[in-house]
């Protein structure tokens, strides 16, 4: 009996010193702030510094956050979305190895496209044609051309 | 007959064994999981004190410190890039190869670069008569300017203090020299034989050769740049231009480096330094203001003609080239802004945007690395070739016009072919010796060579025109 009070101590100690290590390192890095829609989240750490610079003084700074262009618009999409993204930004910006100016992933830059359809759905529509579209491949793609509608860089 | 199944001692032990290993387990995976979590915490406290105290002052820099080195210690990250420049890295038509060499007395350096004229000799045939002739390496970074400008064989003709305008750092040698002027330490500097001048620099180009001590602001501090964009601001009939004073930080940014990557000559017997960009800074008007003031650089060995040599026009390439009529100034390329830590500053280890693709062309261009080298090195092949058929042109042309020469042949056209050969060689040279291999201004360069090439086959055609000679039995 001893010694499984000892054991409980030991093992509750041990879960509770991780739980608050890990909630401090929570706060500290200010975690809940990515639940949010706020583009200041996005510049917790200074590597999008350019980027939301540049929103503070683009044309879509008014009507769109980060959010609103670089996650999907349903919950599961948008908090995976958040998740994937999450972790790899915290794991390279922690080793150090990515390129800079940074460069979107095909999945990032897909789902920055289908955003503009958010509210652009019309238009792109009569731009594309009803019949044509065999596969993603043949989708528009918007920011090649509109590349400064968010962020320049 | 069945027992009840009692534990037996040996059960026993092994349920506790098995509890005792289990309890291990999950204490030791619980202290990893907090020992990954303190790591990520330190990283991000590391990171979140980087965002801070960009700045230490910890000497006191003044309008006299020329070591840079004690700028350093102010700026350690921008000082840590600079010394950067020692390092030797190819790309496909640039940059230089350590070539291992025995010292000597006469020149200590252990190191240098690969030897162009022994790369191809027919620049030695281009350059006949001219200390180019007899040593001409492959440049390398701002850090051996000075060594490789003292050693180089060319000083075994008699060379300037001039030379040192763009070899040292000279903003306090001439402040110095001029007791405080430094256009009067200039010209004081200027007619001194090299090894006199030397002696009052002692360090390659420096902080002090483009930043104000005080502000950091890019400055001037050649009297030549001073003298030279007025003149070609002049004509453009802008007035009275003061470049300190009128030039915008942007311009600043290619301003400094044109300080000494452009084409210059020698003045008069004070020797002193003019960028020729009165007429303007195209390779035509450079050689419309050489004639008007008569200037040769020598006396070709074979031909007689009047020759001149081009030197690193990269700044006059660069002003008729895409990128400098978008407003990208040569720091945006060669010093492109880096992130260390939380912050941005201009990479100070100046060198080819070729080793460095993501921070010099991806900031604007959203292309693959490999595709952005592969354009800049289509450009280059091109370029190359065609001044490979420019240079074969002209070896025609000094052939015949030393053959010619040899015959006796002599008069107005002899004297045209030698006009012809200064003009195709000075164009040839304008982009051989230029550092971008063409990149700087694609269509400018080969427009340049193209001319070379005419050029060379009008003079042989002038020497066709020539009276058959006579010979002796008639």
């Amino acid at each position: 009996m001893r010694r499984k009070t000892i054991a409980g101590v030991v093992l509750g100690g041990t879960l509770g010193l991780t739980l608050g290590v890990g909630a401090y390192t929570f706060i500290y890095a200010k975690g809940g702030s990515y639940m949010t829609n706020d583009p200041k989240a996005c510049v917790n750490c200074h590597i999008m510094q350019e980027q939301y610079d540049g929103w503070l003084k683009s044309s879509h700074r008014s009507v769109a956050t980060c959010n609103d262009c670089h996650a999907p618009a349903d919950f599961i999409g948008k908090y995976s979305t958040k998740a994937q993204n999450g972790f790899w930004h915290s794991f390279y910006f922690t080793t150090g190895d990515y390129p800079d100016p940074i460069q979107i992933t095909e999945r990032n830059k897909k789902i920055a496209n289908d955003a503009c359809r958010k509210c652009h759905a019309e238009i792109a529509a009569m731009i594309e044609g009803p019949a044509n579209k065999h596969s993603a491949a043949d989708t528009t793609s918007c920011i090649r051309c509109h590349r400064n509608v968010g962020h320049l860089h | 007959m069945k027992t009840k199944a009692t534990p037996s001692s040996s059960n026993l032990q092994r349920r506790a064994g098995g509890q005792v290993f289990k309890f291990g387990l999950a204490v030791a995976v619980a202290a990893l999981v907090a020992v990954g979590g303190l790591a990520l915490l330190v990283s991000i406290m590391e990171h979140k004190q980087e965002a801070k105290n960009p700045f230490f002052r910890v000497v006191e820099l003044t309008d006299d410190t020329e070591d840079p080195a004690v700028w350093g210690k102010n700026f350690p990250l921008q000082y840590d890039a600079y010394l950067k420049t020692v390092d030797q890295e190819r790309t496909k038509y640039g940059g230089s190869d350590a070539l291992p060499k025995t010292p000597t007395k006469a020149d200590p350096r252990s190191v240098v670069a690969q030897s162009k004229i022994e790369e191809d000799p027919r620049l030695k045939k281009m350059w006949a008569g001219y200390a180019f002739a007899i040593d001409f390496r492959e440049e390398r970074g701002h850090a051996y300017m000075l060594d490789d400008q003292t050693f180089t064989g060319r000083q075994t003709k008699p060379q300037p203090g001039t030379c040192m305008n763009c070899h040292a750092s000279m903003y306090t040698a001439y402040k110095r020299a001029g007791d405080g002027d430094i256009v009067k330490g200039f010209e004081k500097l200027n007619p001194l034989p090299y090894a006199e001048a030397r002696t009052n620099v002692s360090h390659p180009v420096a902080c002090i050769d483009c930043h104000d001590s005080q502000t950091l602001a890019l400055r001037i501090t050649r009297p030549a740049f001073m003298e030279g964009i007025a003149a070609l601001k002049a004509s453009q009939g802008v007035a009275n231009y003061v470049v300190n004073k009128d030039a915008t930080r942007q311009e600043m940014r290619s301003y400094v480096c044109a300080q000494c990557h452009v084409e210059y000559y020698f003045k008069g017997d004070q020797k002193r330094l003019v960028y020729p960009w009165g007429k303007g800074n195209k390779v035509e008007n450079i050689l419309a203001y050489y004639d008007e003031v008569g200037h040769k650089d020598w006396v070709h060995a074979d031909t007689g003609a009047p020759a001149l040599k081009a030197q690193h026009p990269e700044f006059e390439l660069w002003s008729q080239g895409i990128h400098a009529r978008s407003g990208v100034a040569c720091a945006d390329c060669h010093m492109p802004y880096t992130r260390v830590g939380a912050h941005k500053i201009s990479d100070h280890h100046i060198r080819s945007p070729l080793l460095n693709i993501n921070k010099a062309c991806q900031t604007c261009h959203r292309w693959p690395e490999e595709e952005m080298k592969a354009r800049v090195e289509k450009i280059q092949t091109t370029t190359h070739q065609l001044r490979n058929l420019a240079m074969d042109a002209l070896m025609d042309l000094i052939t015949d016009l030393k053959n010619a020469k040899a015959a006796g042949v002599g008069g107005s056209e002899l004297a045209t072919a030698q006009e012809f050969q200064r003009k195709a060689q000075f164009y040839l040279d304008f982009v051989e010796a230029e550092n971008s291999t063409g990149f700087h201004a694609p269509q400018e360069a080969a427009r340049i060579l193209g001319e070379s090439i005419d050029f060379s086959r009008k003079g042989q055609n002038a020497l066709r025109q020539a009276p058959p000679l006579k010979t002796a039995g008639l």
